[in-house]
């Protein structure tokens, strides 16, 4: 289980430090500074110490998220210039930890916004408290930002009646923990969204070399009561079981694998595959899931790379959209990578607005939207200083960033019926909202 | 320093190092990094050529950007182009740049090499200094080819600044330390020594670090600077603190050069000129005299300086060990120092007396100091410093302190670091052997050692006590008392288990009178420590017990039930399985005599350099030359554990008891232990250690069919053979000695053999069995051929085999008048072959007869009427024929003679047998 908590700052200082557990820091760490005989608050100084100065400050960059030294492990996770590093002596599953700290992030970004130096520093307490509430002697507690929120606040200390404590306390060890009773809403409203990001490798030829699509389904409910939710989408399993006749002009789609939120009655759908819950009130991340198969790429690029002579190399690159002309990719983004002795650069582009990015080695094309079937080009003079260096130029992958209003995967949500037996209004009375959000993950093509 | 141009500031730089500075994170920085470059790479490729300035300033980003660790590949081109300008500022950033980043590159190379050559040949002092820096700071071979012709000239001319000698001299011992073969001074030495003459203190300073580098290598050709030296030492160490102005340092004049000087010194022998002479003895007491005098300043600079000269003054006075009185006075000062308060002083008094004992001069002196060294061993904080006072005591240790030094150490070594405590105790073992006066005392002192740090005892210690117990029979009941005394103790290391299970197997029966240790308490008080052991101890002590057997028969029955039980005889380890069978089956089948023979008392081990000694020597590495000097020293006075006479029996199989066999070369043992496994078995006398040249190996078996056939550094073959009428059967051990295995490892013999195994591991045996049949009678050996690659090298080694027609003798016993009858019917002249020869062994008689019994024959006593002469009756098995063989041997004491005689029904059989014999004796 998770031994220590640490937070550091980009130049190593530590914020929060919290110990759950005396094992670590029993080093002997090496590159520290170590005594014999030391007391137990320098030996925890040790582990800090060792994790700055064998990652913060390492000489290589270390992109392991899991580091080794001296018998203990190191998790960490780094937001902007903050790093989170979760410690531990024991053999514990690197996948948990690391789902703490992803959750551990939400729960932070959910009380004060941006997860900043600043806002560690302003939030001292706060943390402490959290830390105190969803991890207990390393083991991971509640950590439901609504069900927190009910009794962590930030408004000072708020007299609670003895009433509202039972009544905290029945909700957090009751069966349905994340949702409390007698909600109330005039306007019973219900938010879907579809998020997915669209992974690819591709040859220069054209050809896919890897593609996956990793999505979330993401749930904002303003409901009133203790509402039964039922939520369906075109899942090839369910599809093929109930529509054997009937053509459906759906295409069903094949998940690869997915996780569902805690409130998700899991029995239920390895049963029937049907997912049924009791939603948390407000936003909650209702299903993970990744496909691999049948995926629609709204991008393709067409590389064209010619090296002439030493000093001199020509970059021509065409993207195409490639879905409904109806539909606009917005927040364009083509990175094309240029050689390191790069003197200068000349660029000519139809659409969009392109730079030379001295600082990123990159020519950077920016278009703000594209209409579906359409196709835009650029073309690069790049200047080249010669060397003595005989290493030849590795050719990174010309990489993309966009944003699509369709789920790339080709995901459909089919329907989300509300019950509430006790109050009276119907699935029909709900007002709810769907939305597609597909972005590029690492879109990669080769040149 | 040239006029600084007012653009110096390069503002461009700072900015750029304090963007760097500011930035919050290594991104940044990288980004930060990648703008630059990029500016720099199209300032560079711009067409319009760039003034010094910026290109200065350029260059100077580059730099900065490739300490911060990253690579730079552009930028050579301008800085080389810097090298050419005629601002320092410009030249000096040209030359940082290529100091720094340039590599063996061909092309820059060149254009560098002839910046540089521009600069040597130009008047302007401070451009040559750069040029010389640079050349120093690179370096290379290909710095060393351009230049090393051109240096020593500058650094001679007379017209040349001073400032350009001092950096002339350095570069050029630079040069000379990368590629020795490339600087040749030849001409130039004459003149470079005199240099140790020149005006100016630096350029003396800097000469004389080169001399000293050059004169180590060949000190003939500097001979010359002997004498120079000391006049100019003589002149510095007289001299007033201020007549040096500038090289007055805290009221030390010219302190480093001093130094230097007197090291210089430390290459030669003391100067034979008588003036010279008395002139660097007048030097080195002023130094002594001044040591005395209180300090002119309160500053640590000033005692630092101060007592550097004369540090460096006593390791002159103990190079030269010739000087008593200087040796003795030498010692007084560093007495002195002995209890300074400043912890460096001490370490470096207690290192330099530690030499200073090792003269003869300066011993008793230095032994005066006894006491302060002992203190310092228990009271010094510094834990270097303690280990210098051991090492001091170990120096300074003679019979006559012995016993209060070795009193001392280990009573020191109960509380010693865990770093030295492995040295100490070999430090303690060797003393303790040294000076022994009593072996009661080496007994108890070495069983103290196991006791008090049993686990940093090596093999060797023990070994060697055994040995040493073993060899002596005075000594031998009171270490069976103490071991066993020792060994009552409730929780006892495991080295005091294998020491005291040895002695106990071997002389347990010395104090079984006494109740208290009778043998059955014996045997019990060896068994109570069984289960804590490890393997090869517990083999050892299953050989021990199967002594008891032998030396206590009332015994037997317990010990063959501990043998008997499954822990013993279904070991999983194979060793101690067959040790508890072989044991079990012996002590049930064989009789008591049998049991006797097998397991009588181990032979007196052959007396060689200490065991412990070697492996000292070895730890301490090169360093330790002193100790040694010292060794040989008193080896003539040392105590001697007279060797018995030599025995050339087979060995019985209880060699085995040493329970080494199996264990080292599995534990995979140090060479020394190695090198003593061979000695404990092959038995053979003193030139065994020596052997190498093929025939004398060869000879060496005439007699004797086991031992040591080969050895060199890498390869040694032991030699184990059995005869039986006219068949053979020998085995060859092919011991690989290195830590390398030898690859394609072959033997081809005349004869058909076996093939060995193609690869022999480091430190491992491979055997090979060759069987023997003697057809008819011969007399040119069977030679073997062995090739092997170790490392690349093919090894070839040619050996003849040790297969002699006396191998076949089947002895004869007859009576006296059976046996003269035979001599007169074999008494045809070409029957009979006869020698005379000179003796070049002792005349033994238990060596001879001993040797006699080697050769095969039956010894007839009581047959020769002269009770002196040796008479030997035997026949020799071949397949043809069997020849009979009768032999005379007449010893002449007075005249170191001997007539040997050999009659026999085949004359090439006498003729041989005569030969082979006649180198015998």
């Amino acid at each position: 289980m998770i031994g220590g908590l640490f937070i550091y700052n980009h130049k190593g200082e530590v914020l929060i430090s919290r110990v759950y557990r005396d094992d670590i820091g029993k080093g002997p760490f090496p590159n520290c500074f170590h005594k014999v005989g030391c007391t137990e608050s320098y030996r925890m100084r040790n582990a800090v110490d060792a994790f700055r100065v064998n990652v913060i400050h390492a000489r290589q960059q270390v992109r392991s998220p899991v580091t080794n030294i001296a018998r203990t492990s190191f998790f960490h996770v780094k937001r902007s210039n903050i790093w989170l590093a979760a410690v531990t002596k024991q053999n514990v599953n690197a996948a948990m930890v690391f789902e703490f700290l992803y959750k551990m992030c939400d729960v932070m970004t959910a009380y004060f916004g941006k997860i900043s130096e600043e806002n560690i520093k302003n939030n001292f307490v706060l943390i402490y408290e959290l830390l105190d509430e969803i991890l207990d002697f390393g083991y991971p507690q509640n950590s439901e930002t609504g069900a927190l929120k009910t009794f962590i606040t930030q408004t000072g200390i708020k007299s609670q009646s003895k009433e509202e404590q039972s009544q905290i306390t029945s909700q957090v060890t009751g069966q349905i923990g994340w949702r409390r009773e007698g909600i109330k809403y005039r306007r019973n409203e219900l938010f879907l969204d579809v998020l997915e990001s669209v992974n690819l490798l591709m040859s220069p030829q054209g050809q896919v070399l890897s593609a996956h699509v990793s999505g979330r389904v993401v749930m904002k409910s303003y409901l009133s009561g203790m509402p039964e939710c039922k939520f369906g989408m075109n899942d090839k399993i369910v599809i093929d079981k109930q529509g054997k006749g009937g053509a459906t002009e759906e295409q069903s789609i094949a998940i690869d694998d997915c996780t569902f939120h805690q409130c998700v009655r899991l029995s239920k759908f390895d049963a029937e595959r049907s997912i049924s819950f009791i939603p948390p009130d407000g936003e909650c991340e209702l299903m993970r899931y990744r496909t691999t198969k049948d995926i629609i790429l709204p991008f393709r690029v067409i590389p064209l790379v010619r090296e002439v002579g030493r000093t001199k190399l020509e970059v021509k690159v065409v993207i195409k959209s490639n879905f409904k002309p109806s539909l606009l990719a917005q927040k364009i983004e083509v990175r094309i990578p240029t050689p390191l002795n790069t003197s200068g650069v000349q660029v000519i582009c139809m659409k969009g607005k392109a730079k030379y990015k001295a600082s990123e080695n990159a020519i950077v094309w920016k278009i703000k939207r594209m209409a579906g079937m359409k196709e835009s080009q650029i073309s690069a003079e790049i200047e080249l200083l010669p060397t003595n260096d005989k290493k030849k130029w590795a050719r990174p992958p010309i990489s993309m960033n966009f944003e699509v209003p369709f789920a790339p995967s080709g995901l459909k949500v089919r329907y989300l019926k509300v019950f509430e037996p006790k109050l009276n209004y119907s699935d029909h009375d709900v007002i709810k909202w769907v939305r597609y959000i597909g972005r590029s993950g690492i879109y990669e093509t080769r040149c | 320093m040239p006029a600084v141009s007012k653009g110096d500031g390069m503002r461009g730089l700072a900015v750029f190092i304090s963007d760097i500075r500011n930035c919050k994170s290594k991104e940044a920085e990288i980004k930060r990094i990648n703008k630059e470059l990029a500016n720099i790479r199209s300032k560079f490729k711009g067409d319009k050529a760039l003034d010094g300035y910026s290109k200065k300033k350029y260059v100077c980003k580059l730099l900065f950007i490739f300490l911060l660790g990253h690579d730079i590949d552009f930028g050579h081109m301008e800085a080389v182009n810097l090298l050419s300008s005629n601002k320092y500022t410009e030249k000096q950033i040209g030359y940082l740049f290529i100091s720094v980043l340039v590599n063996s590159n061909s092309e820059l190379i060149r254009l560098i090499n002839n910046a540089i050559k521009n600069d040597l040949s130009s008047r302007n002092p401070t451009f040559m200094c750069l040029a010389l820096h640079c050349i120093a700071n690179v370096g290379s071979r290909e710095m060393a080819e351009a230049f090393a012709g051109e240096i020593p000239r500058i650094l001679v001319a007379g017209d040349t600044m001073d400032s350009v000698k001092q950096s002339a001299a350095l570069c050029l011992l630079r040069l000379y330390k990368a590629s020795p073969d490339l600087v040749l001074m030849g001409e130039w030495t004459s003149r470079v020594v005199h240099l140790l003459n020149d005006q100016h203190m630096g350029v003396v300073t800097a000469a004389i670090s080169l001399i000293t580098c050059l004169s180590s290598k060949n000190p003939d050709e500097f001979k010359t600077c002997v004498s120079l030296a000391v006049s100019r030492l003589s002149r510095i160490v007289s001299s007033a603190s201020t007549d040096l102005q500038d090289y007055t340092y805290y009221f030390v004049p010219a302190p480093w050069l001093s130094c230097k000087l007197l090291r210089l010194l430390q290459c030669y022998p003391p100067p034979e000129d008588g003036a010279v002479k008395g002139r660097l003895v007048e030097c080195l007491e002023t130094i002594l005299n001044k040591a005395q005098e209180p300090p002119k300043s309160k500053k640590v600079q000033h005692s630092n300086a101060k007592n550097a000269i004369l540090f460096e003054a006593i390791s002159l006075i103990i190079h030269y060990d010739s000087e008593p009185n200087l040796l003795v006075r030498a010692c007084n000062q560093l007495g002195q120092f002995l209890q300074h308060r400043e912890t460096n002083l001490r370490y470096l008094a207690l290192e330099s007396m530690c030499t200073l004992a090792s003269s003869e001069f300066s011993h008793e002196a230095v032994k005066t100091h006894i006491e302060t060294v002992i203190n310092a061993l228990k009271t010094e904080r510094d834990v270097s410093v303690r280990q210098r006072a051991a090492d001091l005591l170990y120096a300074m240790c003679d019979r006559s302190n012995a016993k209060q030094i070795v009193a001392e150490m280990l009573s020191y070594l109960e509380t010693a670091d865990y770093s030295i405590r492995e040295e100490m105790v070999l430090k303690v073992a060797i003393l303790a052997e040294k000076y022994a006066v009593d072996y009661s005392w080496y007994v108890d002192t070495i069983l103290n050692l196991i006791r008090i740090a049993g686990d940093y005892v090596s093999e060797e210690v023990w070994y060697r006590v055994i040995q040493i117990v073993i060899n002596r029979d005075d000594v031998q009941g009171y270490a069976a008392k103490t071991v066993f005394e020792a060994l009552q103790a409730p929780a006892c290391h495991e080295n005091m288990v294998k020491v005291g299970g040895y002695i106990l197997g071997e002389f347990g029966n010395l104090i079984a009178g006494d109740p208290r240790s009778s043998p059955l308490v014996q045997f019990n008080l060896l068994h109570s420590k069984f289960h804590l052991c490890s393997v090869p101890t517990r083999a050892l002590l299953l050989s021990a017990y199967i002594k008891f057997i032998n030396l206590f028969p009332e015994t037997k029955a317990t010990i063959q039930e501990v043998l008997r039980s499954d822990s013993q005889i279904r070991n999983s380890d194979v060793e101690l399985q067959q040790r508890a069978v072989e044991y079990l089956k012996l002590s049930s089948i064989a009789s008591t005599d049998v049991l006797a023979t097998v397991l009588e008392e181990m032979p007196p081990f052959p007396e060689r350099e200490s065991s412990i000694l070697a492996k000292l020597k070895k730890k301490k590495g090169p360093g330790a030359v002193s100790v040694e000097l010292e060794d040989g020293k008193e080896r003539g006075e040392c105590v001697n554990f007279n060797p018995k006479p030599q025995r050339t029996s087979t060995p019985s199989p209880s060699a085995d008891l040493l329970g080494l066999r199996s264990t080292a070369p599995a534990s995979g043992a140090t060479p020394s232990a190695g090198s003593l496994l061979v000695d404990v078995f092959s038995e053979a006398g003193p030139s065994a250690t020596s052997a190498g040249v093929n025939d004398d190996g060869f000879l060496r078996f005439v007699c004797k069919n086991n031992g040591v056939l080969f050895e060199n550094q890498l390869l040694q073959i032991g030699i184990k053979s059995e005869y039986r009428q006219n068949l053979g059967r020998m085995y060859l051990f092919y011991g690989n000695k290195t830590s390398v295995q030898f690859v394609s490892f072959n033997t081809t013999l005349n004869v058909q053999t076996k093939t060995v195994e193609p690869l022999v591991e480091g430190g491992a045996q491979v055997q090979q069995v060759i069987n023997i049949e003697c057809l008819t009678d011969f007399i040119d050996a069977p030679l073997l051929n062995i090739k092997f690659r170790y490392g690349g090298a093919l090894q070839n080694i040619s050996l003849k085999l040790p297969v002699t027609i006396n191998k076949f003798f089947q002895p004869t016993e007859m009576a006296a008048a059976d046996f003269f009858q035979r001599w007169k019917q074999l008494s045809q002249p070409q029957q009979e072959a006869q020698k005379i020869f000179k003796a070049s062994h002792g005349m033994d008689t238990e060596v001879l007869k001993a040797k006699l019994l080697g050769l095969g024959t039956a010894l007839l006593e009581n047959v020769d009427p002269n009770p002196e002469n040796y008479v030997c009756a035997g026949v020799i098995q071949t397949k043809a024929q069997q020849v009979g063989c009768l032999l005379r041997l007449e010893p002449n004491a007075q005249a170191q003679m001997y007539r040997l005689t050999l009659r026999s029904s085949k004359d090439t059989v006498s003729q041989r047998v005569c030969d082979l014999l006649a180198e015998q004796f």
